[in-house]
């Protein structure tokens, strides 16, 4: 099996010990809001993948169908799996919180204001993150959140990389991350995949980020031609002052 | 509309006889005569007033959905940035105005420095703008804590304390102002009242008397030139012109740009690099977690860097405490005769720098975690922040400065 090799921030991983705090180093997802294409992607693999415990509260799928042009059949298609969820609602997920905190010791985050918190590319590097640890719960920990409580949910697809240790000034540090086996995906299939959930992610944080965007050029555009009248009034008025 | 009271007859006629409706028209605007000279400088009070407007209206249009409690404050404002109709604009408008306020005023506080703006017989006027400047940042202060996000909860968490570090009655003071023992829904429901009503009648009402002022003493000018003392026959100043239409359309003129960053920020940088919104305050308030690094919002962070550069906390309060209240005191710390920088000393030159630039430094260093090379340069900035005030009074006390002579009447740029 060919070896594919993951170098993962390699400069910056020195803060990444076991209990260290979470990494300032991070992959650039390059998160684009008005790539409708890779939100549609992201936002059926949020849906499969991460709300069978994560949950995003404060979003609607109506407003997701109507941004991401989805019509209300496709939406309970591809994206509901909660029972006695409606187009209208918020996303809820479809783990009770109290099955939860007895399987996880915690509930699962909510998701929605995830990548505004932390910022996209955190949300990035996590999902590239997870790596094989026996002495985890679930066998996996992360380079962005060490001891992470949750299972490797992407495991099938990508495959579970190792940690490639190595002294660094008489301490074992992880360099990078290595990755024997691939899953399902390849590594780039792998990266474009969690980009889209990334970008998704990032889009349900501020839904209105690609809209305010376009009419910022039209307002600024507006001001523009008002500066140039009001310019030229200031002139005219101020003719006779020496 | 220059006639006497209730000659003009016509609609104007009646009402000027029962309200001065033209009487203070002409007093404020018509035939306000303003120094014809002003510079740069000069755009940042009106601006400052059209920023009030602006935070004025988008608050009330915010009030109209947001629930001051604490299950629903933080999920009501995502609900006026996803489901309210243009709720996203007036809510960034609001944030974006907030921070705005203070470049604004901070820089109108700048210009009284550099031209003298404070001195005989504007201290009144000087004194009612830092009493508006110390009611902005209660109000700044107070409606930070509306989001209930993580930084709105420890931010209010820390600077209450502040007050506990009084001694004797700190505590029940702290207590008093949270009307609780830990920040909670009772603290969030005052500040609401206070945000949207107490501070902002008390900033009309200091705004309105900061113009009063204003206009009874008539406004400096960047060569600090009494313009009142060269009349023309009519009795208006030789270098004055009416503030109506000179000063309103290069006003304008002004707004226009200011509205053109204002939009840039607005539309394409709302959380400008984590300095307008932090980032931590997109995550609910959670008194069970502290956040690894409280910061206050970037226009309390000069007073935060001196808080933490001293390293009793009482004393850190009163030195905090200190950098504001000294600035009541400078129309009587400075004795120079001379206002504007362009004729004064070259040391007053180069302290009004260095004041300048500690503040500037300590607004970066209030950003900054507190450890061992920041704290040093903490208290030396702190230092020269109030070693400026000392330097004035010094200077200008035993009469140390040379200044160079003052024109006879104003130059144009």
């Amino acid at each position: 099996m060919k070896k594919y090799l993951m170098i993962l921030m390699l400069a910056l991983l020195p803060a990444l010990t076991a209990g260290a705090a979470p990494v300032s180093g991070k992959m650039s997802a390059d998160v684009d809001p008005h790539d409708k294409e890779s939100l549609q992607r992201g936002a059926q693999a949020f849906a499969n993948y991460c709300m069978a415990c994560h949950q995003a509260e404060l979003m609607r799928y109506s407003r997701v169908a109507q941004d991401l042009g989805l019509s209300s059949e496709d939406v309970e298609e591809f994206l509901i799996f909660t029972p006695g969820t409606q187009v209208v609602d918020v996303m809820r997920n479809a783990m009770d919180s109290e099955d939860s905190l007895d399987w996880f010791g915690a509930p699962a985050p909510d998701l929605t204001m995830t990548a505004r918190r932390h910022g996209p590319d955190w949300v990035y590097t996590f999902l590239n993150g997870f790596y094989k640890d026996e002495n985890q719960q679930f066998g996996v920990n992360n380079l962005v959140i060490s001891g992470v409580s949750m299972p490797h949910v992407l495991q099938e697809l990508q495959g579970l990389p190792e940690a490639i240790r190595e002294d660094v000034d008489g301490q074992q540090r992880i360099v990078g991350l290595e990755l024997n086996e691939a899953g399902m995906m390849s590594p780039a299939e792998y990266r474009r995949f969690t980009r889209d959930i990334t970008n998704f992610m990032d889009y349900i944080a501020e839904p209105v980020k690609a809209e305010r965007q376009r009419l910022g050029v039209y307002v600024i555009g507006f001001l523009l031609i008002l500066l140039v009248l009001t310019y030229l009034l200031k002139k005219e008025f101020w003719r006779d002052v020496h | 509309m220059s006639e006497t009271r209730g000659s003009s007859g016509g609609l104007m006629g009646w009402v000027d006889e029962r309200f001065p409706a033209t009487k203070m028209w002409n007093e404020h605007i018509g035939q306000y005569y303003a120094p014809k000279n002003f510079n740069f400088w000069y755009y940042f009070g009106s601006l400052a007033l059209v920023v009030l407007v602006i935070q004025i209206l988008s608050g009330i249009w915010l009030t109209m959905n947001y629930q001051p409690s604490a299950d629903r404050a933080f999920e009501s404002v995502e609900y006026i940035m996803r489901d309210v109709d243009w709720g996203w604009l007036i809510r960034y408008i609001h944030t974006t105005g907030a921070s705005a306020f203070f470049v604004v005023v901070y820089l109108h506080m700048a210009r009284a420095l550099l031209y003298g703006s404070y001195q005989k017989p504007r201290e009144l006027l000087w004194v009612f703008g830092v009493l508006i400047y110390l009611a902005l940042m209660a109000e700044a202060f107070f409606g930070y804590m509306l989001p209930w996000g993580q930084m709105s909860f420890w931010g209010a968490q820390v600077i209450i304390s502040l007050f506990g570090a009084i001694p004797v009655i700190g505590d029940q003071l702290a207590l008093w102002i949270r009307g609780d023992y830990v920040i909670s829904e009772i603290t969030l429901n005052r500040f609401f009242a206070l945000h949207v009503i107490g501070l902002p009648l008390v900033i009309i009402g200091l705004v309105v008397a900061h113009i009063l002022a204003l206009h009874e003493v008539g406004s400096n000018n960047p060569d600090g030139v009494e313009i009142k003392k060269n009349k023309d026959a009519n009795g208006n100043p030789k270098d004055g012109i009416p503030f109506h239409p000179y000063y309103t359309v290069k006003d304008t003129f002004g707004l226009i740009v200011f509205l053109i960053f204002f939009s840039i920020v607005l539309f394409y940088m709302p959380e400008f690099f984590g300095l307008f919104i932090e980032a931590p305050n997109f995550e609910p308030a959670n008194p069970q977690v502290t956040p690894d690094h409280i910061a206050p919002v970037w226009y309390f962070t000069p007073h935060y860097a001196m808080l933490r550069a001293i390293p009793d906390s009482f004393g850190g309060v009163v030195v905090m405490g200190a950098a504001v209240m000294i600035l009541f005191f400078l129309p009587w710390l400075d004795r120079g005769r001379v206002r504007s920088i362009r004729y004064r000393g070259l040391s007053f030159k180069i302290a009004l720098m260095l004041f300048f630039l500690s503040f500037v430094v300590l607004g970066y260093l209030g950003l900054q975690p507190a450890t061992g090379l920041y704290t040093m340069l903490a208290r030396i900035f702190t230092a020269i922040y109030f070693g400026f005030f000392v330097f004035i009074w010094v200077y200008t006390y035993f009469g140390l400065e040379r200044t160079k002579p003052v024109p006879e009447r104003v130059t144009m740029p």
